[in-house]
Parts: structure tokens; sequence; C-alpha cells
């Protein structure tokens, strides 16, 4: 029964981390319809950035996931200005080809800059806590409580605020959004920057129980496609549902099936889905 | 001159530079980087026949080049068979997968079958790195055998595996070549342009899509099995993404689509970064960019780049003389 | 009557697209679909020709049922179609886009390429035979060998056509054949289609140029909100009260 609880709260942990990569993921593709496959380089960048403020910089952790939030959501922005928006009319395979580009780029800049090792990330919050007779350590406790404060701001920020809901609009309808005098532009980039946003915090709080390295984004980039596909792809509901789906099956799983293959879940999983729904779980259908 | 310079000069040209470059070049070295860029080559044909020419971008094919060096690697060490034999069974049984899986991947487009194919690569990696009771997992697989003589002609020297390679080489570009100038690669062509138009036309584009995605697993596996009985060991890592993206890589500088693409991508990044020593661990820092701004500015490589401009130049040519002497492109 | 359709309905979802429509396409004859935009006549297009399965109703082609045939077994039926937006081949010249139309009647595989047998070379040939046939029907012999990406868009839309013949149907169906070509340029593409007619080919297309419909089409039926709300000849169209309800009403006459 401890032993259920303790995999229960992992897959608390795990989920919460897979559905901030996931919302990101998820919010681009609502309104590009871009599969942005070096998303799971932001996260890695996200990553590195926290460890350099705090070993370099000597940046309290929070501080530094601020300034990894600052930095992976312009370079998000930026990658959609030179790489996407030149793009967005073009067949469907360009801009995957680019994506992945600036994939591989990131990944070996990565390992100009910072070398090909694994790397510990610190945290001032590695005490042991007993909660309900679990025994946790704090970090995971911020990750899920951080993780779902984020989701609120996120929801509150689409939902309540003018700016936020343009979002929305536009994932719904672009050429509508367009219509009514919403700045698609503007509204790509400022998803842009949430996404990139999301994958530093996402990152930056599981890296302490993880290690930092120039693969690290692999995948979770790829567990977050499969948790958008199941989720519905655009939908913001289903990335953060989907996120914990998976982070339960896989935390589950691996106690009671087989820890070395907890990582083919997702994909099994998926692979799956769209043998039967070639379109998603939640396509429209028809045309 | 311009009589000398025509397609199939140039191209016995470069298979006479190919066949008389050992005896030029006697660096073991570089023999040993062409031989590996034959191989390559290979593979990328493959992923080209796919998605350069039928339309759909698979990331899976590291894991079939894996499958395909996996399956000569067991059938010789743990199975006992002979090489050639093994060799032969190699892409087969890739092919065979690749039926199973393109059954199914193919029922999805566009970016799901991206995703498809690429979750697809990650469990094929995933199985050949945790199942090591077969695999032998991360230690890898050692003790390939060298391919047995045939009659009195040996393998074991590098150049006589020069030679081998470039024979299965050459043979591998006359069959896409003959694919592709077919009425079977114009129904490829008619497929990438439009699923909906070819249907139309009375195209099954099913067994179309199937048969271009088992052949393109084919040559994949085909390069596998060369490059297992090459380097004659082989780890989990050769089916990792980082080959799937290196074959993308070489395909798209080369040209996606174009039937020279794949030799000149593949070269040119493998003697690029051979040369520059440096580049061996970061090359990704010039060629993922590279890749991103070609598909932009070039969507079809530096292959297309130069067809378009040579097109160019010869519909300005045609304006300047009779009509009647313009025939055939 | 050489195709009809009976009590033929499409849903998406809890849209109706097209409900319970009964049409005979009668042969040798240019049929025309007109109605408002959004009145289901690409929908019905599609489901005649296989792209979408109806939700309820059959198809009958020379009296065998066809309703569940998937898109390219109907076209070797004889029955070919174009579509609104051409679908070319932009970077290929015309004549290679046109090569593949006939495909359909060649028994060529993977084996016949890669050994470049007797059949393949002589179906090649036939292949290209075809198309410069039907190339010079639709007056395209002086551009085949450029690029589709440059020649005009009238130019497109005869390509499509081309593409269509060489599949050697017995009826085509021409979704808004003239769609973004001037009226000089339509008057050309009603002369090819009225051609197409006299060779002995049933016409079925779908138009919103109510003139040109007026002059060409032998029968017309009227679709609104996806379902049939007149059939008869121009004339009897004309003076039809539903019809001309229906498009007041639809404020779109003419696009």
């Amino acid at each position: 029964m401890e032993l259920l609880l303790q995999q229960l709260f992992n897959g608390l942990t795990i989920g919460s981390v897979y559905s901030l990569v996931a919302l990101g993921l998820t919010l681009v593709y609502g309104i590009l319809h871009i599969p942005n496959f070096a998303h799971g380089a932001l996260y890695m960048v996200g990553g590195y950035i926290t460890l350099m403020m705090m070993t370099n910089a000597g940046l309290h952790y929070v501080l530094a996931i601020v300034v990894s939030i600052i930095v992976v959501g312009l370079l998000s922005v930026l990658m959609e200005r030179l790489v996407f928006h030149p793009l967005r009319d073009s067949p469907p395979i360009q801009d995957k080809v680019a994506a992945i580009g600036i994939l591989l780029f990131l990944e070996a800049l990565a390992q100009l800059l910072w070398g090909a090792d694994y790397r510990q990330m610190p945290t001032p919050f590695g005490e042991v806590v007993n909660v309900f007779g679990l025994t946790l350590t704090l970090q995971r406790i911020i990750i899920v409580a951080a993780a779902i404060a984020v989701m609120i701001f996120l929801y509150w920020f689409l939902k309540k605020t003018f700016i936020g809901s343009t979002i929305i609009a536009m994932a719904q309808n672009r050429e509508g959004a367009a219509l009514v005098g919403i700045n698609t532009n503007k509204v790509a980039i400022l998803t842009f920057f949430i996404a990139g946003a999301l994958a530093a915090i996402g990152a930056s709080l599981t890296s302490p129980i993880n290690l930092v390295f120039p693969g690290m984004g692999h995948l979770v980039i790829l567990k977050a496609f499969v948790i958008i596909i199941i989720g519905g792809m655009g939908s913001i509901p289903g990335a953060i549902l989907g996120g914990y789906i998976l982070g339960f099956t896989e935390s589950i799983g691996a106690t009671y099936i087989s820890s070395d293959y907890k990582d083919i879940i997702a994909f099994v999983l998926l692979i799956i889905i769209l043998s039967a729904k070639p379109q998603g779980i939640f396509s429209k259908g028809g045309a | 001159m311009m009589k000398l310079l025509n397609k199939r000069n140039i191209i016995l040209i470069l298979i006479l530079l190919a066949v008389v470059f050992p005896f030029i070049n006697q660096n073991q070295y570089y023999l040993h980087i062409l031989t590996l860029a034959f191989i390559w080559t290979i593979a990328v044909y493959g992923l080209n026949l796919l998605a350069g020419f039928t339309g759909y971008l698979s990331l899976a094919h590291g894991g079939f080049f894996a499958i395909g060096a996996y399956g000569l690697g067991l059938l010789t060490v743990k199975g006992g068979l002979g090489f050639w034999l093994s060799f032969l069974l190699a892409p087969l049984i890739t092919m065979a997968i690749g039926l199973v899986i393109g059954l199914f991947a193919l029922r999805t487009k566009e970016h799901f079958f991206a995703i498809y194919t690429l979750c697809v690569g990650y469990i094929i990696y995933l199985v050949i790195d945790k199942w090591e009771s077969l695999t032998e997992g991360v230690r890898g697989l050692i003790g390939i055998p060298a391919p047995e003589p045939i009659g009195p002609i040996t393998f074991t020297t590098p150049i006589a595996q020069y030679y081998l390679t470039l024979v299965i080489f050459l043979l591998v570009v006359l069959i896409i070549y003959r694919i592709v100038h077919s009425l079977t690669g114009r129904t490829f062509i008619a497929i990438r342009n439009s699923e909906e138009l070819a249907l139309s036309l009375g195209i099954s584009t099913k067994k179309n899509k199937l048969l271009s995605f088992v052949l393109s697993t084919f040559f994949a596996g085909l390069a596998g099995a060369m490059y297992a009985g090459f380097i004659r060991f082989i780890g989990p890592e050769i089916a990792y993404t980082t080959i799937t993206f290196d074959l993308l890589t070489y395909m798209i500088v080369g040209g996606i689509g174009t039937l020279a693409g794949p030799i000149v991508g593949t070269f040119l990044i493998l003697i690029l970064s051979q040369n520059l020593q440096f580049l061996q661990d970061y090359r990704m820092l010039i060629f993922g960019p590279l890749l991103t701004l070609l598909i932009i500015f070039s969507p079809r490589g530096i292959v297309g780049f130069i067809l378009l401009h040579y097109s160019n130049w010869k519909t300005k040519k045609r304006m300047t003389i009779p009509k009647d002497q313009v025939k055939e492109g | 009557m050489i195709l009809q359709t009976s009590q033929l309905t499409k849903k998406f979802g809890g849209n109706v697209a097209v409900k319970d429509v009964s049409f005979s396409i009668q042969q040798g004859k240019v049929n025309a679909i007109i109605g408002p935009n959004g009145a289901g006549k690409s929908t019905f297009f599609n489901l005649i020709t296989g792209i979408h399965p109806p939700t309820e109703g059959q198809i009958f082609y020379k009296g065998e049922e066809i309703t569940k045939y998937p898109a390219n077994k109907i076209a070797e039926l004889g029955l070919a179609r174009t579509f609104q937006t051409t679908n070319l081949f932009e970077r290929a010249t015309v004549f290679d886009n046109v090569v593949v139309g006939h495909r359909l009647r060649t028994k060529s595989n993977l084996f016949d390429a890669i050994f470049r047998t007797k059949r393949l070379k002589r179906e090649e040939e036939t292949c290209k035979e075809k198309a410069l046939e039907v190339l010079d029907f639709t007056g395209l012999s002086n551009v085949s060998d450029q690029l589709v990406a440059n020649i005009s868009q009238e130019e497109k839309k005869r390509v499509a056509f081309a593409l269509a013949l060489a599949t050697e149907p017995e009826i085509v169906f021409l979704d808004e054949p003239t769609a973004g070509v001037n009226p000089d340029e339509t008057e050309e593409l009603a002369l090819l289609i009225k051609k197409m007619a006299e060779k002995g080919l049933t016409v079925c297309l779908i138009e919103h140029k109510m003139q040109m419909i007026m002059s060409l089409a032998d029968q017309i039926m009227v679709l609104n909100y996806g379902e049939k709300i007149a059939e008869g000849t121009p004339e009897e169209i004309k003076n039809n009260e539903e019809v001309i309800k229906a498009y007041l009403g639809g404020g779109s006459a003419s696009a």
C-alpha cells in the first residue's frame, strides 16, 4: 500500500513535468499547426540555463529559473520569427525538417558550451519530509505545487485576460481571429514565448531529481507528443490530463511491470491509438 | 565541350573515379570513409524514395537501419548462419517488419505520420537496448564475420570491401533510377503531389504508399546489413534518432526528391566533417542551421538549387535559339 | 441514365451536407449542378467519386451499385473528375503531369520497373501516346514541355481536364472548371466542355457562372442546403420560383 502511494506520488511528479512540456507543445500546435520537434531542445536549454545561473552566476534556484524562463522564452520567439513564420505557407514536410535542424543545432551548441557530461543540479529544497506517512523530498513537493500553480495561472491568463483570450480565439479559428482584428503575429510571438517559458519551468523543476545533459529533451518531447495526441492536438485540458495519465501509467508500470521498459509505455500507447484512430482521438472526422 | 559534359558522361566519369580511387589514394582511412559513405547513401536513398518521392517523412529509418544491422549480426553470431545467407535475409526481415509497421503507420498522414514513425524508431531503439538476452544491449554485438569468399574473390582487405560496397551501391542507384523513372515512380510522385488527385486518377494510394514504405525499409535494412558486415561491431546507438536525423540531414542538404541528392548530401557532409576535425562532435552546429536554411531557401537542397538555375539558364538560352532546335530537356 | 443516385445523404458530425438527393446523369449530355455556396455540391461530387462514403443512400453506375467502392476503383470504372484546385505538380512539365493519368489502365509493377521489361516499355509508350492525344484534344500541345508553374491559370485548368481524360473515362465530373479564370477564357473552356460532350463523353459539372451554365447545360439540378430543390432544362430552372427564392435569399447568386 505504501509502495503504491509512493508510486502514485512519483506519477504525480513526473506527470506535472510532462503536462508543462505538453502544454507548450499543444499551444503552439493549436495556433500554428506546427509539430515543433525543437520543443525538446528548448526544454534542454532551460535546464542548462538554470544550472549555469546557479553554478556560474551563483544565483538562487528560484532566481535562476526566472532567468531561464526569460532566456528560453526569447529563444522560442526567435525560432518563430526566423524559421516558422517564413515557413507558414510551405508544404508540411518543411516545417518539421526546419524544426529538426534547430533541434540538432541547439543540442550541438549545448554540447559545445557545456560539455556532454550528465550534470547534477543542486537544489535548496533537498530535505526529506514526512507527509501522511510517506517519505518525500521537498523538491518533489515543490515540483507538483509549482507545476499546478503555473497551470492555474496559465488557465487564468488564457481565460480571463484579453490578451490571453486572443490565443484561444486564434487557436479556434485563425482566419476568423485575423478578421476580427487580432494581430496574429503578436499572438504567435506570445504563444511561442509561453511555450518556451513552460519548457524552461518543466526542465528546471525536474532537473534536481534527474540530470542535465544535451539529450535530456529527447524522451520528454516525444512523450509530450504522445500526450497531446492522446489529449487532442491543441487541447489545453487534454495536455494537462494526458500528462498526468502518462505520469501515473509510467510510475505504476515501472513498479509492477518492468522498469527497463517504462519508457516504451508511452510510445506503445501512441502506436495503438494512432493505429486505431489515425487522426487522433479527438479528430473531428470526415473532411 | 558541352557535348562531352552530358549527363551520361558525367556519370561514367564519376564511376571511373570511384573505381580507380583505391589506386590513386593509398590512404586506408579515406577508403574506409568512402566505403561508409556508400553505405549511408543507400540508406538515404531508401528514405528519399519514401519522403522525397512519395511525400511521407519517416523518422524511423535509423531503426530500420539497425534492424538490418542486427539482423545480419544476430543471424551470423547467434544463429550460426553463413554471411551471405544472413546478408540476404537481413534486408528481407527488415522489409517484413516494415510491412507490418507500414500497414498501420500509413493510415496516418503528415505530422501524425512523422510522430508515429519517430515513436516506432524509439521503440526499436529501446527494444535493442533493453533486450539484452538477444542483442547484448549496450555491450553491443561483437564478432560479426566478414563476408565469405565467393569463389576466388575474398573480402578481407579494405580494398576488396570497398569494391564490394561500390558494386552494391551502383546496383542500388540503378534500381532507384529505374523505379523513379518508371510508371511506378510516376505513381509515387503523383501521390506526393496530391493523394486526392492520385486516387481520383484510379491509383490505389494505399497499395503504392505501402510499396514505397516497404522498399524504403528494404534499402535501410540493406545498408544496415552492409554496415554490420563492414564495421563488424554494432551497438544500440545505431538505432537512435541521431542516425535518423543524420540520414535526414544528408537527404535534405543533397536534395530531397532528387536522384543525385542522396549522393551529394552524404558525400559532402561526410567528407567535410572528416576534413574539419574540430567539427566531429559539433558538426550539427553547422549542418543543423544549414538544414533549416536550406529548407527555407532551397527546399530541394543543393541539387535542387543547381537544377533550378540550370533550367532557368536553359530557358534563357531557348529564347535566343530557334525553337525547332530545342527538343526534350 | 448512365449514373443514378438514390436518396443520397451525407452527414459530417451533426451537419447534414447532402440530404436525400436522387439524381440521374444523362448519357452524352452536359449535366450541371448549381446552388449557392455551401449547398453541398462539392460534397455530392465527393460522394459519387468515392472520396467520402455516403451516410445513407445508393449510387448506381450502369446498373452496378458502386456506393461503397473506393475512389480509385470508381475511377477505373470510368468516372473521372477534376478538383477546384488543380493540384498539379508545378515543378514538372505539363506532359509529365499528364502521363500518369493513364496509369490506371496499365499493369506494370515494381518488377517491370527494376528489370525494364517489355511490358513496361510498351505501357510507357501507351501512356505517352495517351498524354499526347489528350493534350492535343485540350489544345495544350504547344505548352506540353513547359513547367506547370509557368503556364496560365486557364491552361492549368485544361491540364486538369487532360489528366481526367487520360484515364479514358465515360463520365467526367468537373468541379467548378472555370473558377478563377477571366470571362474570355471561360468561354474557351466552355467550348472545350462542349467538345467533350460532342465526342460522346458524359459531362457533369458544378458551376457558379450562371450565364455559362444556361448556355452549356442540357440538364440542371439545383441544390440548396444539401437538398435538391429543382431539376430540369435551363429554361425550366430559369423560371422556377423556388430557385429564384433560394438564390435571392441565399445572397450569393454568383461568385
